[in-house]
């Protein structure tokens, strides 16, 4: 199925099935009862997780086939978000011209500083895009403030140009939208206590996905894909088997790269504005995070990583003390004190010390992220139904009257 | 002229003088051999043909052209593969898809991007990989991961993987070094059959002497940077200068 085979025909389904139904997945809670801060099936979140799947996939593309560990990818993000919140306030809120435009500007901006950070590699690659990444994060914030808006961030005015469709605009400042149908509509389904949101935004940045999840499984199984894990593998051979190792591994920056602009463009189409923070290091650290921990070189841990770090910044952050004590409310009242004194670290705003703990666990005992988790747990599967197999054959053979 | 020319080829390093006017010619469809004792320049030599090392002065000529200045790559398209002391291969992948990498190279030079198109789709190179494999008893392996198997292996599939490019000239950098009795005559079995049906030139670094013997047509004995002597194997076996190379004056 589209030239597939049948493992990777099989995932793809699975990742589309995912993105179909999570509005359900992730909404497992009834929306009035105490689980419900568990919910992460609202509309804000469900598109972070899609945008930010995009970005480590990517972001995969490089650092899992070819092994260079480039540690300032956020400031493709950056760029792609400007360039798209540009293109919202000079031709049209349509977000086909400005995901164009974002993933343009960020696929020449991968090229100049692939260009000159491949030229090493190892850790002297991942500080040259570190220290490209940050001085792009401060020109951002302070000497390019005409063009990104400096540190309030680039928005949307209602005197922007707007070419295309400047007479459309009433008397606010419009939203983003394909064709008409606006980013921020949504159709709520109430079932029972339930309550789900279907949100055209999240669908449409759902189905950007799929086709960018879908590219990245045919780069892995291309000849280009071959040649960037032998990349990885041994450089000294390839040299000697006469290819050239530079423009296999600038290709995978820029198209890496590209992937990082197309998700800053569609963060911008969710939300139409752009801020020097997006360029941050410690965006780009995350996007290293989410990729390690969903498995290096898998095709669908980096969306499985992303998913996880985006869940667990949204929800355990907004744990507080509070809700702590409402929990354990039924220990005694001295106990319930230490209890929630022993575990209030970990959450609100030290969700991180939980991040950190969940990175070391999975980086110590499952090196190769939950991908490899989830291996470890199939394979514990089919070797009980193997084993219940094989009794039943050797109970057969003993009773072979019956 | 020879396929190859190596002429007053000099490398220095610091204060040691790796390479002292060296001059050698390797006849089209021959095996050359060069001996040496340890730190002869032996390696040193190979170097400056493949492109990772540049001599100071001197001329390699490879078929007429010039191969200095050249990457190591653009001589191995030129026609010139090379076998290393310690297998270079591609360990993380398949023995199939280490030897459908140069098939690639072959095909498509130094760069293509083909990102869509799937590797399951190269029906015709794989049919080639697979035959270079046949012939080396190695299509067993193919989907063997190619780091877990033995050095006598490794060795083979290297070899395999220089011989589908069809090089006109193969440099083979102590091939049976740290390989077990039977290794070492399988290798040479390999390389006498490499050489007479598939008409590639081989030079070879060797130490050992009994594949020297067994292979090669000329004989350079290098020491200490420079050739000592070059002449056929029967008369380097008694030669009194070789001798005093490998033993020292007391010999």
């Amino acid at each position: 199925m589209f030239g597939l085979n049948r493992k990777d025909a099989t995932l793809l389904a699975i990742v589309a099935a995912l993105i179909v139904f999570a509005p359900f997945i992730l909404n497992p809670f009834p929306a009035e009862s105490g689980w419900a801060q568990f919910n992460a099936g609202y509309p804000d979140l469900m598109q972070r997780f899609v945008i930010f799947g995009i970005f480590a996939i990517g972001f995969n593309i490089l650092f899992g086939l070819t092994g260079y560990l480039s540690f300032g990818h956020a400031a493709f993000l950056g760029v792609g978000s400007y360039a798209a919140v540009w293109m919202f306030k000079l031709l049209s809120m349509n977000v086909i011209p400005a995901i164009i435009l974002a993933v343009i500007t960020a696929g020449l901006f991968a090229l100049v500083i692939g260009y000159v950070s491949l030229r090493r590699s190892g850790i002297y690659f991942s500080i040259l895009t570190l220290a490209f990444a940050q001085m792009s994060f401060a020109l951002a914030y302070s000497v390019l403030t005409p063009i990104t808006g400096g540190e309030t961030g680039l928005q949307l005015a209602l005197d922007d140009p707007r070419i295309l469709d400047a007479a459309a605009a009433g008397g606010n400042i419009p939203v983003p939208s394909l064709f008409g149908m606006e980013m921020r509509d949504s159709v709520d389904l109430t079932f029972g206590a339930w309550v789900f949101t279907f949100n055209f935004g999240y669908y449409f940045c759902g189905l950007v996905m799929l086709i960018a999840f879908y590219l990245s499984i045919r780069i892995f199984r291309s000849p280009f894909g071959m040649m960037l894990r032998a990349v990885k593998s041994n450089q000294q051979r390839l040299n000697y088997t006469g290819l050239n190792p530079r423009p296999y591994t600038l290709a995978a920056f820029v198209i890496s790269g590209m992937y990082a602009g197309l998700a800053g463009g569609l963060m911008a189409s969710m939300d139409p504005l752009a801020g020097a923070e997006r360029m941050f290091w410690t965006a780009s650290g995350e996007v290293v995070l989410m990729t390690i921990l969903g498995g290096v070189g898998t095709l669908i841990g980096p969306v499985l990583g992303a998913g996880m770090i985006k869940y667990m910044e949204n929800i355990i952050s907004k744990i507080n003390s509070d809700i702590l004590h409402t929990w354990f409310a039924f220990l005694p009242d001295g106990l319930e004190d230490v209890v929630v004194g022993l575990i209030y670290p970990f959450i609100g705003k030290g969700w991180h010390l939980t991040l950190g703990i969940v990175f070391m666990l999975v980086v110590i005992f499952l090196p190769g992220g939950l991908v490899q988790g989830g291996q470890k747990i199939a394979a514990v599967f089919r070797r009980r139904s193997a084993n219940a197999g094989g009794a039943e054959a050797e109970a057969a053979k003993q009773n072979p009257a019956e | 002229m020879g396929i190859l020319e190596v002429k007053n080829v000099n490398k220095r390093f610091g204060g040691l003088q790796a390479l002292g006017d060296v001059n050698l010619s390797v006849a089209e469809n021959s095996c050359h051999a060069i001996i040496g004792p340890n730190g002869a320049g032996k390696s040193t030599l190979l170097n400056c043909l493949v492109g990772k090392l540049i001599p100071d002065t001197g001329s390699v000529l490879f078929k007429g052209e010039s191969v200095l200045g050249r990457t190591p790559f653009e001589i191995n398209q030129m026609g010139i593969s090379r076998v290393f002391q310690t297998p270079e291969i591609f360990g993380d992948l398949t023995v199939i898809e280490n030897m459908m990498i140069p098939c690639f190279a072959r095909r498509d030079g130094v760069f293509a991007l083909h990102g869509i198109r799937s590797v399951a789709s190269e029906g015709e190179l794989r049919d080639q990989a697979e035959q270079m494999l046949e012939d080396v008893n190695m299509l067993d392996k193919r989907n063997m991961h190619s780091a877990s198997m033995s050095r006598g292996d490794k060795r083979r599939l290297e070899m395999a993987m220089c011989l589908v490019q069809k090089p006109q000239l193969l440099l083979l950098d102590e091939p049976t070094a740290g390989m077990a009795r039977a290794d070492t005559n399988n290798t040479i079995d390999l390389l006498k059959e490499i050489k007479d049906k598939r008409n590639i030139t081989i030079a070879i670094i060797e130490h050992d002497m009994h594949v020297v013997f067994s292979l090669a047509e000329r004989i350079t004995v290098l020491a200490q940077g420079t050739p000592l002597v070059e002449d056929t194997p029967e008369n380097i076996k008694g030669h009194p200068k070789v001798k005093e190379a490998y033993l020292g004056e007391a010999a």
